[in-house]
């Protein structure tokens, strides 16, 4: 038997003031990251904030200088032109335009074939898209992200407990925010193929929370005299070697894709990789720990009226 | 050999033959199944590629319904206009107002009783004073309203998907999305301008007399005679300069290109010059026949979408119902004519609000990438199972492979189109069977190392990890239905790809992997097993 880990012994629970520190930071990133969104102020993509990318493949190399001055002599003044590997190959990018985009993106190719005649070009790829689509699909994610919060606390509450929903709800919300945050700082686009990464790592992460959810379940049933902590630790502590292969192996196919997938599937895998460790992180140091403190809580109060009851007295 | 073990062997065998199947066609890259099987079968094709993949253009237009509403009302009001003249009732005014109101002024309130008359059969119409008694305000009902909206989205789907199909693009895909917007996906298509100019054109023709009496300065000016409008003709001079002279004609159509049976490109035997020859039906010959009789001597302006292409005089009745309509096209654009006006006008004009064009170079490279990419991937994982795992871990491998199987042989039957959204999902979806065998595989090591013996450890494995297994791919079925709600185009594809991995990754990590258990336990009565 190969075995990455044998037993172990961590202690999880006692870790739990850190790690919400931590991810109250996180998730503090997230929901600047949404506000900015909001106000439009975020990297986003034109699939959601409307505009037009043209991408372009020249027979030389081009001087991304000439291009910029090229753009701005042609009045596309707010355009971000952005080269890639080899030089030959640019993407001109016009956001959040007014009303129409159609007819931009042949603009962009007029004045490049006027400007650089000696350098002729094929078009990869163009995007154009109005605001209203953006808008609406802005909405469309929200939505989604809602509804299936709700669906998933209330299986899990009828499955385990009302609290383990909650909590389950929460470890999800937190990684998508925090791998928003992330994006949000490196100043990464977010386009629509982010959100679809974004939706498949809260699938992971709640893949990681409910088998903890699972185990510890189990552990109650059979030990009423350990304490809670120890229990949560204990549970944690025996799916980890499971935690750790799944993630490696998720990792693995990751990597791969985030090396060798090129341009398009680069920021996805990205997004990707950054979902599994924040959700295996969660799973350890947010899902479980929320579900202790809150017991803990509830306990403390069940207790509370008595003690209180005494002071007044 | 287990009876219940042989059941669920030849069932999981036949779910195999049949994605494999539909996963013919994909693998071998022909378009479909060679014909020896016989034909009760449905036919298997190819699995799609989506835009992202393939290359071409994903446009999705929103057609402008409330101008529909507008035209339904003008038409309205030209008709009232007709009945009130034939009651001999005196209008001082008639006009709409907003898109869907009519207001009248009569001369005197004593008219007002015989315009109630001549609109009791107007049921679309609701009614209500105005401030002045000689005054009435109508108005479309909702419903009347919601009904011309919908028809106009419906008819702009149709025309659309006409002119495609004589454009002549392998498998389009054209659907409704929402009540007001249609997408328009073309696979491959090379060249994406001509495109757009053929699928956004209102191509409402019209036959307009010219106004001779009409002072064009005045008219420029902004002083349009009432009943007349201000046009422009278009004509190509030497490269691509366009020309545009303005001419007043009457706003009263006498002829539209509804009544149109065919639309030809000739080549003018004069000028050499391709042009677009019509053709009317019974009804339109007709009216065409007495519009020319009865305007020998004037001008007579062919108007496509408001900008006149010539304006001929008409020298005699024209009795034929065949008109040309000629304007320095290159043979091209006289093609694309031709499309559009046997296709049919737009309802309504649409607007293009989202063009996502692709290039077929793109496509591939992303493909390339990718696939080499996900390959290396698998290999990776699968290398590390074997090695982590041992035997148990090749075990596991074959259901991943029996999952991937499935799911993309399920895809192909579906017709789905694959996206790179999608191949998101198909990751996924592995990762989740890799778990489940993982969850499986360490639930039964734990038994072994409680020392059970190797039939009760795995029969323990497999019960303990059932419920967890179950739990976690609920959760993820119920995030992919919220997708699948609120998602669209590639976000939909993503869900539907996650749904059939989940329930797929159920039965193989579940009962695949298990089958090979029970026959190995069974047939070698196994002391150790190599996990």
């Amino acid at each position: 038997m190969i075995e990455i880990l044998g037993k172990t012994t961590i202690d999880f629970v006692s870790w739990r003031r850190i790690a919400f520190a931590v991810s109250t930071v996180l998730c503090l990133l997230g929901v600047v990251a949404i506000v900015q969104i909001g106000r439009g102020a975020a990297n986003l993509g034109i699939d959601f904030a409307g505009g037009t990318s043209v991408q372009l493949k020249f027979s030389k190399p081009v001087d991304l200088g000439q291009v910029r001055t090229l753009l701005t002599e042609s009045g596309l003044k707010d355009s971000e032109p952005q080269q890639f590997a080899g030089g030959d190959r640019i993407m001109v990018r016009l956001k959040r335009a007014e009303g129409s985009q159609a007819g931009m993106a042949q603009r962009v190719q007029d004045i490049f074939s006027k400007g650089l005649p000696d350098n002729p070009f094929v078009v990869e790829g163009t995007n154009e898209v109005g605001p209203a689509i953006g808008k609406d699909l802005q909405k469309a994610a929200l939505w989604a992200i809602a509804i299936s919060m709700l669906g998933i606390i209330a299986y899990i509450a009828w499955r385990f407990e009302f609290k383990f929903g909650v909590a389950a709800a929460i470890a999800t919300l937190h990684d998508i925010l925090a791998v928003l945050g992330f994006f949000y700082v490196l100043n990464a686009e977010i386009t629509l193929l982010i959100v679809t990464a974004l939706l498949t790592l809260a699938g992971y992460s709640l893949t990681d929370t409910v088998v903890v959810f699972d185990r510890i379940r189990e552990n109650l049933r059979g030990r009423r005299k350990e304490s809670l902590g120890d229990v949560i630790n204990m549970s944690i502590n025996e799916v980890l070697s499971r935690t750790i292969v799944t993630s490696l192996t998720v990792l693995l196919v990751l990597l791969a894709l985030f090396i060798l997938g090129g341009e398009v599937l680069h920021d996805f895998s990205l997004a990707l990789i950054a979902g599994v460790c924040i959700g295996t992180y969660s799973s350890w140091f947010v899902a479980s720990p929320i579900v202790y403190e809150w017991r803990t809580w509830e306990r403390a109060k069940l207790k509370a009226p008595p003690a209180k009851a005494k002071a007044k007295g | 050999m287990n009876k219940s073990v042989t059941w669920k062997f030849l069932s999981l065998l036949l779910v195999t033959v049949i994605a494999g199947y539909y996963l013919f066609p994909t693998l071998s890259g022909r378009s479909s199944l060679p014909s020896l099987l016989p034909p009760l079968l449905p036919r298997a094709e190819r699995l799609n590629l989506g835009l992202d993949l393939q290359g071409g253009m994903h446009l999705v237009l929103e057609v402008v319904t409330e101008k529909a509403v507008e035209n339904t009302v003008d038409r309205l009001i030209a008709e009232l206009r007709r009945e009130t003249e034939k009651e001999k009732i005196l209008v001082e005014q008639m006009t709409r107002e907003g898109n869907d109101r009519i207001r009248i002024r009569l001369q005197a309130k004593e008219g007002l009783e015989g315009l109630r008359r001549i609109l009791k059969s107007y049921s679309n119409l609701q009614q209500s004073g105005g401030a002045d008694p000689a005054e009435l305000t109508l108005s479309l009902t909702s419903s009347e309203v919601k009904r011309i909206q919908e028809s106009a989205l419906r008819q702009s789907l149709e025309t659309i998907r006409n002119r495609v199909d004589q454009f002549g693009v392998s498998e389009p895909h054209i659907v409704q999305e929402g009540d007001r917007r249609i997408v328009v996906q073309l696979p491959g298509i090379k060249e994406p301008q001509r495109a757009i100019n053929l699928i956004g054109k209102t191509a409402l023709l019209e036959f307009k007399l010219v106004a001779e009496d009409a002072n064009i300065a005045e008219a420029v000016a902004g002083k349009v005679p009432e009943g007349d409008e201000l046009l422009y003709v278009r004509r190509m001079e030497e490269g691509e300069k366009v020309s545009k002279t303005p001419l007043v004609v009457q706003k009263r159509a006498i002829l539209t290109g509804d009544l149109l049976t065919s639309a030809q490109v000739q080549i003018d035997s004069q000028t050499n010059a391709p042009v677009v020859s019509i053709a009317f039906d019974q009804e339109g010959t007709r009216l065409f026949g007495e519009a020319t009789a009865a305007n020998v001597g004037r001008r007579l302006a062919i108007v496509l979408d408001d900008t006149i292409y010539s304006a001929p005089a008409i020298r005699e009745k024209i009795p034929g119902g065949k008109a040309q309509i000629s304007g320095s096209f290159t043979m091209e654009e006289a093609r694309d004519l031709a499309i559009v006006l046997r296709a049919g006008a737009l309802p309504a004009p649409v607007n293009i609000i989202s063009n996502l064009t692709v290039g077929p170079s793109l496509g591939l490279d992303s493909i390339e990438k990718g696939v080499r990419a996900a390959i290396l991937g698998g290999v990776l994982v699968i290398a590390f199972m074997a090695i982590y795992y041992r035997l148990s871990g090749v075990i596991a491998n074959f259901a991943l492979l029996l999952n991937l199987i499935w799911l993309v042989g399920a895809l192909a039957s579906l017709r789905a189109t694959l996206t790179l959204p999608g191949i998101a999902g198909i990751i996924l979806g592995i990762g989740m069977a890799v778990d489940s065998n993982v969850l499986i595989l360490e639930r039964i090591r734990e038994e072994l190392r409680l020392g059970k013996a190797v039939r009760s450890a795995i029969d323990g494995g497999y019960d303990k990890a059932f419920l967890t297994i179950i739990d976690s791919h609920v959760t993820t079925l119920i995030t992919a239905f919220a997708l699948f709600l609120f998602g669209t185009g590639p976000v939909k594809g993503f869900a539907v790809t996650l749904s059939l991995g989940v329930i797929f990754n159920l039965v193989t990590a579940l009962t695949g992997t298990r089958v090979i258990y029970d026959w190995m336990t069974r047939r070698w009565h196994l002391k150790t097993l190599s996990i």
